[in-house]
């Protein structure tokens, strides 16, 4: 797995996390306020108890009055207290699941800051395991974390005033014997800590793999390749089960251990009280409210480290999600201008050179120039890098030196979103959403009506084959588009850009999976388009590469030879080769 | 998800030793308030201080004991309900493996991924829970009702009348609540689904500046999944404010009649401590459970979803695992009046007969969304067809096992995608034994030699996810390069030179046409790619308008000659 960019600092994980609370702080607030009253009235009620049975010592020695009253004091207070906490509750739901939810947008959105490379070379299903499960188990983290620390604390604070009210030797005893379990409780979350980042880290590996795998399906039934694949799915759940019960272990080993601690407590208090009362200095129901404080003064302790678990996979989580959030976005850019989204189309390009990394140079001192309206065959052997010079035009990719003009103002100085919607492009690999094939078509022009995206429709040669669909233009594109055939798909494609009638076009080899007479009817409308727009056309048909005002001939990711069809045949150069051996396979 | 148990049949004795040590654990602390009362009534109220440091250093002793038994049974808990998740992990993996593409579809892979982690997540949880509670909180239950009859008949009375009505409301709120879960799964598909489509569409969303639409899209569906989470907070936000009202009402009660029992000399006020302290045992165990529904009511609801996995049959099944035997001289391929369509629909592909004897090449042309892909598709069995047979060296496809029918074809699928890995590791999925020789063999004829050699590391070189580092043409030569690692007996590519130039293209055919006894199926939209085939089909609106050679068809196949003047290749 690659790791990702990171901002040289690095905040801690668990301020961060709060710092996406901040929009809740109202409710955390509420929260915080609902927990004092609740835990008070909870308090006051053993109390109460305490003092009825005082009062009820012995045959014929009851005090019904004060009994009765006590009761009645007690009944309150359990009603009120109820009220609070479940008040407590909600506003901990809101802050829990909102602040979840605002993670996720963030992730969402940094999605499409990041540069393009980012996600071009992250497995999908890791940055998608981060959006699914880092988020959830940040959520129950937080649900776990916020309603047992808070009333916990809460809880801690009021019971050692109201033991130091009751008896202060004992309260003191009992403060002394405590930190133990919380020291107990750090020194095992140390241990398990680093357990749980790399159980978040092979849960992002499987969910790759499982989106990898189960993506090719196909391809896995052709190859008879299920066993395989699953030995290998196998060894990573291995690992991932090895890693996740080691973190387990160690992390419920807190739970039972301040229990062990708690009830040292117990032991202690009982003793200690009931010499007390033997010493005098105490009432006997003193000893049975103390020890139900004692009880509710380790609860918290006991509560809060059985949450460990997921507080600590939340951590591991929210520490992944931060990484994400922290990998560095695309470079700054000029505010957007309405002068910059109609653009003519004059290209330079001026002594450019990139390489996606910097080991393997690719396209060095680069110069072209583009009229307006010219079109321009990008030509090569597969694979010669011609998808590079589109990530280039269109800024998914930043130049490594020199620049490129748009009627003479570099791309640099503009935002990305205005330079990329003066482009149509229709690329190799068609992409479409799950949505109706309307929405798909009116995808750049949400705005279109109806007869708009049918006129595109039928432009693009595609218009008849959506009416025979079940639903016509309604119908909904499954996800991996599987009720059309390629070349549907890329005639949709087509028809996206056929609405948006940009200046400039990139079509990216993408008559390649349509048969020939319906392609022959898409080129008369792509000419039709054409004219008056600058085209960049990635193509491997004659008429197209003879009809272009420049050819840019394309090697090994560099540009050797550029110049009309004519010219380049005269030089008898690499065009040269490469057409007479086209024309010898077609002979 | 009491049929997930098959899971947990290798954990048994650590299912049984785990709650035993637990409750174990609970028993010790059950006989704490006693312990307590005891001190009470025979050390404080006697003045026997002895008494009192005595049975207080038991009580220690009680505590030291019990967290052993704790320590055994978290190991349980940890050990089991990791293993069980693995398993069924493991399961379902191989389960979806066994499925065709149809259900695929209609489950589709997020929901797949969501299932296969989130989901089984929670059930892990869920089992470790199991071991670790659900025994426990009962007991603590039961004993403290068994403890509060030994110390007075009647008055456990009150905890015979609370107790139920705990469970009563804890029923309603489960009950409630269950539907919501079931509703936020879905919900987390949703969010899941567009995360992969904005992923996989990343570039085209850019070129569109659809960020903010594409965004705003997202949010909804992650609004709705907050709110699905917040409404089924709010229904489990009643819980223990109930369940702890009801238990004060009970101590109220417990008071109150103990007061009058003590007056009257029937109970030690030691004995009302104890019945008090039995009553809060018992809120506290409840509130476990209040826990424990919320964590069962989700794994409920996940049993659920994963069992709708398994409960999905695949569509196409083998007959046996067996090598059977092949009729010598039959055709290597031969339809018979064969038709099949997807789902519900019409025909894709309607009547179709033709052999293709062994070594022969067919070349297959015709119209986008003619039925080219489909027919091709019931060659390896990815689909049955609903009429008429497949028959491959004589014998029905069905009457094989998949290993045997696939595994002598080289697949070469339209869509160019290559796995993670390097280019090796890709390669061997024709072949794992494949050494060298073979691996370079397939990539000279494959036109990839050329091209892979010059990288640094070979074919060592990294592929990244989907093969995104690799051009659409180098790419669509490294899939042919992988159908051929495994000596296929008959080859099938699916339109997959598109992407090539021509001169590519030409010089792969020939290659190919040079393996002796390998029978080749090619779709193209070219003509250039098919013409010197033995044989061509041309498909029409799904059916077979022509078969022949090029010279046969150019004669007597009206379509196929348009499609030739279309590309300038009438001529002979």
């Amino acid at each position: 797995m690659k790791k990702l960019k990171r901002k040289p600092i690095e905040e801690k994980t668990l301020p961060r996390l709060l710092k996406y609370c901040r929009p809740y702080m109202g409710q955390i607030a509420a929260a915080l306020i609902f927990a004092v009253i609740y835990v008070g009235l909870n308090l006051i009620a053993p109390v109460l108890v305490g003092y009825a049975i005082d009062n009820a010592i012995g045959p014929g020695k009851v005090d019904f009055a004060a009994v009765g009253s006590l009761l009645l004091g007690v009944g309150v207070a359990a009603v009120c207290s109820g009220v609070f906490q479940w008040l407590m509750n909600m506003c901990t739901n809101t802050v829990v699941y909102f602040t979840v939810r605002d993670l996720r947008r963030l992730i969402y959105i940094k999605w499409s800051t990041v540069p393009l490379s980012v996600i071009d070379r992250t497995p999908h299903g890791d940055l998608i395991s981060r959006m699914i499960n880092d988020a959830d188990s940040v959520g129950d983290g937080l649900m776990q974390g916020i309603t047992q620390l808070f009333s916990g604390i809460v809880m801690i604070v009021c019971t050692l005033v109201f033991m130091m009210y009751i008896s202060v030797t004992i309260a003191i005893a009992v403060v002394i014997i405590t930190p133990l379990s919380m020291f107990v409780a750090a020194f095992i979350t140390k241990i398990s800590r680093k357990q749980f980042l790399k159980q978040s880290q092979l849960q992002g590996e499987i969910s790759s793999y499982v989106d990898e795998y189960i993506g090719q399906q196909k391809l896995v039934k052709a190859f008879v390749y299920e066993e395989r694949s699953y030995e290998d799915f196998a060894e990573i759940n291995e690992r991932l089960r090895v890693c996740g019960q080691k973190s387990q272990w160690y992390s419920s080993l807190a739970n039972p251990s301040t229990r062990f601690v708690n009830s040292l407590v117990t032991s202690a208090v009982t003793i200690l009280g009931s010499l007390s009362v033997l010493g005098g200095s105490m009432s006997v129901g003193s000893i049975a409210t103390f020890i139900t404080y004692a009880n509710q003064y380790t609860k918290p302790f006991n509560e809060v480290t059985g949450v460990i678990p997921q507080i600590q996979a939340a951590m591991a989580g929210a520490k992944r999600i931060f990484e994400f959030l922290d990998s560095e976005d695309m470079s700054e850019e000029p505010e957007s201008c309405e002068e910059n989204r109609h653009l003519k189309g004059n290209i330079d390009i001026e002594n450019v050179s990139f390489s996606y990394t910097p080991a393997k140079k690719l396209i060095t001192n680069f110069n072209l120039h583009v009229k307006a309206g010219q079109r321009i065959a990008i030509v090569g052997p597969t694979g010669c890098g011609k998808t590079t010079l589109i990530n280039l035009l269109m800024r998914f990719y930043d130049v490594n030196s020199g620049t490129v003009k748009i009627d003479g103002k570099s791309i640099y100085d503009m935002s990305r979103n205005d330079l990329r919607s003066n482009y149509g492009m229709v690329l190799q690999e068609s992409w479409l959403y799950n949505a109706s094939v309307r929405d798909n078509i009116a995808y750049g022009r949400p705005d279109a009506d109806i007869d708009e995206v049918k006129a595109a429709a039928r432009k693009a040669h595609i218009h008849h084959f959506i009416e025979r669909l079940p639903d016509g233009y309604d119908t909904i594109i499954t996800e991996e588009g599987s009720n059309l055939s390629q070349g549907q798909r890329q005639l949709i494609c087509i028809a996206r850009v056929m609405l948006c009638n940009p200046p400039m076009l990139i079509l990216d080899e993408a008559t390649s999976s349509i048969d020939t007479r319906t392609e022959l009817r898409v080129q008369r409308a792509f000419t039709e388009m054409m004219k008056g727009r600058t085209s960049f056309v990635v193509a491997h048909r004659l008429s197209t590469i003879k009809e272009a005002d420049i050819i840019l001939v394309m090697k090994d990711g560099n540009i050797i030879e550029q110049g009309d069809h004519l010219s380049l045949m005269k030089s008898r150069g690499f065009y040269y080769k490469l057409y007479n051996s086209q024309f010898a396979a077609n002979r | 998800m009491i049929r997930l148990r098959r899971f947990l049949k290798d954990y048994v004795i650590l299912l049984i030793i785990g709650p035993l040590c637990k409750l174990t654990e609970a028993v010790l602390e059950l006989f704490i308030p006693l312990v307590t009362a005891d001190i009470i009534d025979n050390g404080v109220l006697k003045g026997n201080a002895d008494y009192v440091i005595s049975h207080g250093l038991l009580m220690v002793a009680m505590g030291a004991l019990g967290l052993s038994f704790a320590l055994v049974c978290q190991k349980s808990a940890s050990v089991t309900s990791q293993g069980f998740g693995t398993k069924l992990r493991n399961a379902m993996f191989r389960h979806i493996n066994s499925f065709s593409h149809a259900e695929l579809d209609k489950i589709g892979t997020p929901s797949l991924i969501t299932r296969m982690t989130s989901d089984i997540n929670q059930l892990q949880l869920a089992v470790a829970m199991l071991i670790r509670l659900v025994i426990r909180a009962p007991f603590l239950v039961i004993g403290a009702l068994v403890m509060a009859c030994t110390i007075d008949l009647k008055m456990s009375l009150i905890f015979f009348v609370a107790s139920p009505l705990i469970a009563f409301v804890l029923y309603i709120v489960m009950n409630r609540s269950v539907p919501y879960f079931k509703d936020m799964q879905k919900k987390l598909d949703r969010v899941s689904l567009l995360s992969r489509e904005n992923l996989s569409g990343n570039r085209v969303i850019r070129a569109f500046n659809k960020q903010e639409e594409d965004e705003a899209v997202f949010e909804k569906a992650n609004r709705e999944l907050a709110d699905t989470s917040a409404r089924v907070g709010r229904i489990s936000a009643l819980l223990s404010p109930v369940t702890y009202v009801i238990s004060q009402a009970a101590i109220i009660a417990i008071v109150w009649f103990g007061a009058v029992k003590v007056n009257v000399g029937q109970l030690q006020t030691g004995e009302i401590i104890a019945l008090v302290n039995y009553m809060t045992q018992i809120l506290l165990a409840m509130i476990v459970v209040s826990n424990l529904v919320v964590i069962f009511t989700k794994a409920f609801a996940s049993a659920s979803r994963v069992n709708e996995v398994f409960d999905t049959q695949p569509s196409v099944t083998e007959k046996t695992n067996d090598t059977i035997d092949t009729v010598s001289g039959a055709p290597a391929v031969e339809f018979r009046n064969v038709s099949f369509g997807y789902g519900d629909g019409g025909d894709a592909v309607k009547d179709i007969s033709f052999t293709a004897r062994k070594g022969q090449t067919i070349g297959i042309i015709g119209g986008t969304g003619s039925g080219k892909t489909t027919l091709i598709n019931l060659i390896p069995r990815f689909y049955d067809p609903r009429k008429g047979e497949v028959l491959v060296n004589g014998i029905n496809a069905k009457e094989y096992s998949f290993r045997q029918l696939r595994g002598n074809m080289g697949i070469v699928p339209q869509k160019a995608v290559l796995q993670s890995g390097t280019i090796r590791s890709n390669l061997l999925w024709g072949n794992k034994n494949a050494d060298d020789e073979k691996i370079n063999k397939a990539l000279k004829i494959s036109q990839s030699y050329e091209f892979v050699s010059k990288l640094p590391e070979g074919t060592d070189s990294e592929v990244t996810a989907g093969g995104g580092n690799f051009s659409g043409g180098q790419k669509q030569r490294l899939t042919i390069a992988r159908a051929l690692v495994g000596d296929p007996e008959i080859l099938i590519l699916d339109d997959s030179a598109s992407a090539l130039d021509m001169a590519t293209d030409a010089a792969l055919r020939r290659e190919l046409a040079a393996i002796k006894g390998m029978t080749v199926f090619i779709i193209s939209q070219r003509v250039s790619a098919v013409r010197d085939s033995d044989k061509i089909l041309v498909l029409e609106n799904s059916e077979l308008v022509g078969q022949g050679t090029h010279k046969e068809l150019l004669e007597n196949c009206e379509l196929y000659r348009e499609i030739c003047i279309s590309q300038g290749a009438e001529k002979q």
